[in-house]
């Protein structure tokens, strides 16, 4: 086989040239991905199509763990010809990006198993696709039943539906459909040239990780327009999503003890999450810190009064955690419907491309911070936490021990940030001018997992292709599988364990 | 009828006390015991709505439902005076009377034709099938040890009997007395009475499509179970001989300590996993059947 040529990048890295993706035939190209793949090491953390003309150019991007490198190719194809063999084949986490561009353009994919409607885009290939026609799978005989749940559900979750295949209390299959929330995201980007429009729109691309893509979202302009920040601004950032991910996993634990009805560690963890956001308030007026993280610069610099109260929030909060943790996780009538319920394997895992913490509890190292570092995560020593049972234990042990890591964390940044010399006050930058035929791609670990956001600009010099990766859009296959055989019950405490975002998959 | 009054009136505040027991357990202000009540005021003043796929049923269970537990009520007896209705045997009519309310609360639920309430009904059914000896075999001890078979009976000849073991059986008849009650109401760790999840719920589930007078009238028929298995834990606790005052008044204590207990137990324990529940309901039968056999040894029936 010829040697490929291979274009590899850094995350947080600067700008390359479009023109320098190399552009493979199917053949190769279907062979090389297919091969890295092969690597434990490897996953693909975008796959999409962009338009050019009457063709279609497909982008892969690759992470390697191995090297902390991202590599991108490319392979174009006749949209209306084209049929192609699918990767899911081999590979299932690739299921959802064929399905996307599937959906999108109208490329066919050869042997995909699932090729399904994802999620209802405006300017979908099909347009008589529609939601209320989605093929579910079903599964004749007597003794099966089927319940749906949703899209309205009671509470405060957002629309999404479920429909569960039973026999008697037992889950046979569940399938999730979503697209409810869709709301162009990604257009959204490239229409409007105004800065602070785009970096608005990233926060509310999930609401509850309104820091993480506000980081993706600024990293990614600040590559694309060369803006260099200044090493204390990276640490404020780096303790920006440590405060978020504390909240959030201190509030996941709350709601896993509301599911299985154990009152006490409900109402205390609620209380200590709004002791955490309230904390991110006095930082930046808001309690999920909008507004907090913005390209080039920040609006909200980080002062020693602010940095004494969140270390005296983790002093408080870090203790009150622990004893409540304690008491959680020792509780027989708790940990007997935590434990071995709703278990995803290792290679489940793998097959289903999780990331994040639902990664990570079943044993497969993922944590773009150590991995892919950025902002100030190079510099400092951080080490993954990983668990292997893979059940809702695992999935609520690890939101505990990552929440003390976050402390930890904070704790480290703060006394690194304290030393530092304090640039002038840099003001967010909105009118930035990315260069022309350029793409780049940003990388963060956000507490649900790997965040990736990539931009490419046209000869114009802007945007002309915005694309959004959230976590939660592989993670929901996890979801379904981690349910199977399980009671309809405990489909609650599975779902909630993995609290996975319906309109960052839907964007 | 003053077992009546009293059995009413502490219906009324029951409900409220368990609330405020949860709330202050978990640190909170929380709404004062009556809000309950001012919610049940709110939903009877509202009509019902009916799903287009419901039929009479539907619309008659809450009704039945309602009146089956207040006809068990007449059957309890209080201070030594006979219940308003008593006859012999009338301890199997009370488990009945409530087996047919929850009857037609469960055909209620089933001709909704919602897979939820289906799902639902099943499991009410299932589990109260369960818990159902428990009831009989404790009533059972109770006959066999003071040889009557109606609660005006057997309660007032509790302690006059010869035996000294009567102390030890109140024990025991309070204790699972308060485990079935709480299965009977759908409290934790069988139910979850808070949750907002359909999938995981039994009773609520059942009752989704209830809405305004309908829901009341089940609210109504709940605090009144609770009032009811309160009075009979009392009955087997404070012998009939006593005071009529003094008997009010432990009355009263005993309906507030029973509902502090359930606020405490539901605060600090979560609830059964669904397929633990029929070990968790079969113990509590089984707890009933020693205490069967050792009437059984004590009244010289067996060895």
């Amino acid at each position: 086989m010829e040697r490929i040529k291979r274009l590899s990048l850094k995350n947080n890295g600067p700008a390359a040239d479009l023109k320098d993706i190399p552009l493979l035939d199917y053949e190769a190209f279907y062979e090389h991905v297919a091969d890295l793949l092969n690597d434990e090491q490897n996953h693909c953390l975008s796959y999409h199509g962009v338009r050019s003309g009457k063709n279609l150019i497909l982008y892969c991007f690759m992470a390697k763990d191995a090297d902390n490198s991202i590599e991108v190719c490319a392979h174009e194809v006749a949209v209306e010809t084209a049929v192609l063999k699918s990767l899911s084949a081999l590979h299932p986490a690739m299921h959802i990006f064929e399905r996307e561009i599937h959906e999108n353009h109208g490329v066919a994919f050869e042997g995909h198993p699932w090729m399904k409607p994802l999620r209802y885009p405006c300017d979908r290939h099909n347009r008589k696709n529609t939601i209320d026609t989605y093929p579910f799978y079903s599964i004749g005989g007597e003794e099966l039943h089927e319940v749906g749940v949703g899209p309205v559900h009671a509470g405060v979750i957002e629309p999404g539906h479920f429909r569960f295949i039973c026999n008697g209390e037992k889950v046979l299959h569940l399938e999730i459909q979503l697209g409810y929330q869709h709301r162009g995201v990604e257009t959204l980007f490239t229409t409007s040239d105004n800065g602070l429009q785009r970096a608005i729109l990233s926060e509310s691309v999930a609401g509850d990780t309104a820091v993480g893509h506000a980081l993706a979202h600024s990293q990614l302009v600040e590559s694309l327009a060369g803006i260099e920040i200044s090493a204390d601004l990276k640490a404020e950032r780096c303790i920006a999503l440590e405060m978020e991910r504390l909240a959030i996993h201190i509030g996941d634990t709350a709601a896993l003890c509301g599911d299985v009805a154990y009152q006490t560690g409900q109402v205390v963890c609620e209380a200590l999450r709004t002791q955490v956001i309230n904390t991110t308030q006095l930082w930046c007026g808001n309690r999920f810190g909008k507004g907090l993280v913005r390209p080039g610069g920040t609006n909200y610099p980080l002062n020693d009064d602010i940095a004494h109260e969140i270390l005296n929030l983790l002093e408080d909060t870090g203790r009150r955690f622990r004893e409540i943790t304690d008491s959680i996780y020792s509780s027989p009538s708790v940990l007997g419907r935590f434990d071995e319920i709703g278990t995803l394997t290792r290679k489940q895992g793998f097959l289903a491309g999780v990331t994040g913490p639902s990664a990570r509890m079943c044993g497969i190292v993922r944590d773009i911070r150590k991995t892919h570092p950025f902002q100030y995560y190079s510099a400092i020593n951080f080490r993954p936490i990983v668990l292997d049972t893979g059940d809702v234990l695992a999935r609520g042990m690890i939101r505990n021990l990552e929440a003390f890591q976050s402390m930890t964390l904070i704790k480290e940044l703060i006394t690194e940030w304290t030393k530092m010399d304090k640039r002038g006050s840099s003001r967010p930058v909105y009118d930035y001018k990315p260069k022309p035929d350029t793409f780049s791609i940003s990388l963060v670990e956000g507490w649900r997992g790997e965040i990736c956001h990539i931009a490419m600009t046209g000869n114009d010099g802007k945007l002309s292709h915005y694309r959004v990766k959230d976590p939660s859009m592989h993670n929901w296959t996890a979801l379904a599988l981690a349910v199977r055989n399980q009671e309809i019950s405990d489909f609650p405490v599975c779902n909630k364990s993995f609290n996975l975002s319906y309109c960052g998959h839907d964007l | 009828m003053t077992g009546i009054v009293f059995i009413l009136l502490t219906a009324f505040f029951f409900p409220g006390i368990i609330l405020r027991t949860k709330n202050i357990a978990s640190g909170r202000k929380g709404p004062g015991i009556f809000q309950p009540m001012k919610d049940l005021r709110v939903l009877l003043k509202k009509g019902s709505i009916f799903s287009p796929t419901t039929g009479i049923i539907f619309r008659i269970a809450p009704s039945i439902t309602l009146s089956a537990i207040l006809c068990a009520s007449l059957l309890i007896p209080f201070a030594g005076n006979a219940a308003p209705l008593s006859f012999e045997g009338d301890f199997i009519f009370f488990a009945y009377i409530l087996a047919m309310g929850r009857f037609f609360s469960i055909i209620g639920a089933l001709d909704t034709g919602s897979s939820f309430e289906g799902m639902g009904a099943n499991r009410e059914a299932f589990f109260s099938m369960l818990i159902e000896p428990a009831f009989f075999i404790l009533l059972a001890a109770f006959a066999m040890f003071t040889g009557y078979t109606s609660f005006s009976d057997i309660f007032p000849h509790f302690y006059v009997s010869e035996s000294d073991y009567a102390l030890i059986y109140s024990i025991i008849g309070c204790f699972l007395l308060v485990q079935i009650a709480m299965v009977e109401t759908s409290r934790v760790p069988v139910d979850d009475p808070k949750t907002h999840l359909e999938l995981t719920m039994i009773h609520e589930v059942m009752i989704l499509d209830n809405s305004g007078f309908d829901k009341a009238l089940i609210h109504i028929g709940t605090y009144l179970k609770f009032a009811i298995f309160g009075s009979l834990i009392f009955n087997s606790i404070v012998p009939a001989g006593w005071h009529f005052l003094l008997q009010s008044a432990l009355f009263m204590l005993i309906q507030v300590v029973f509902a502090i207990a359930i606020g405490l137990l539901e605060s600090f324990r979560a609830r059964n996993k669904m397929n633990k529940n029929p070990k968790y309901l079969l113990t509590i039968s089984a707890i009933a059947m020693i205490a069967f056999v050792v009437t059984l040894i004590i009244t010289k029936k067996l060895m």
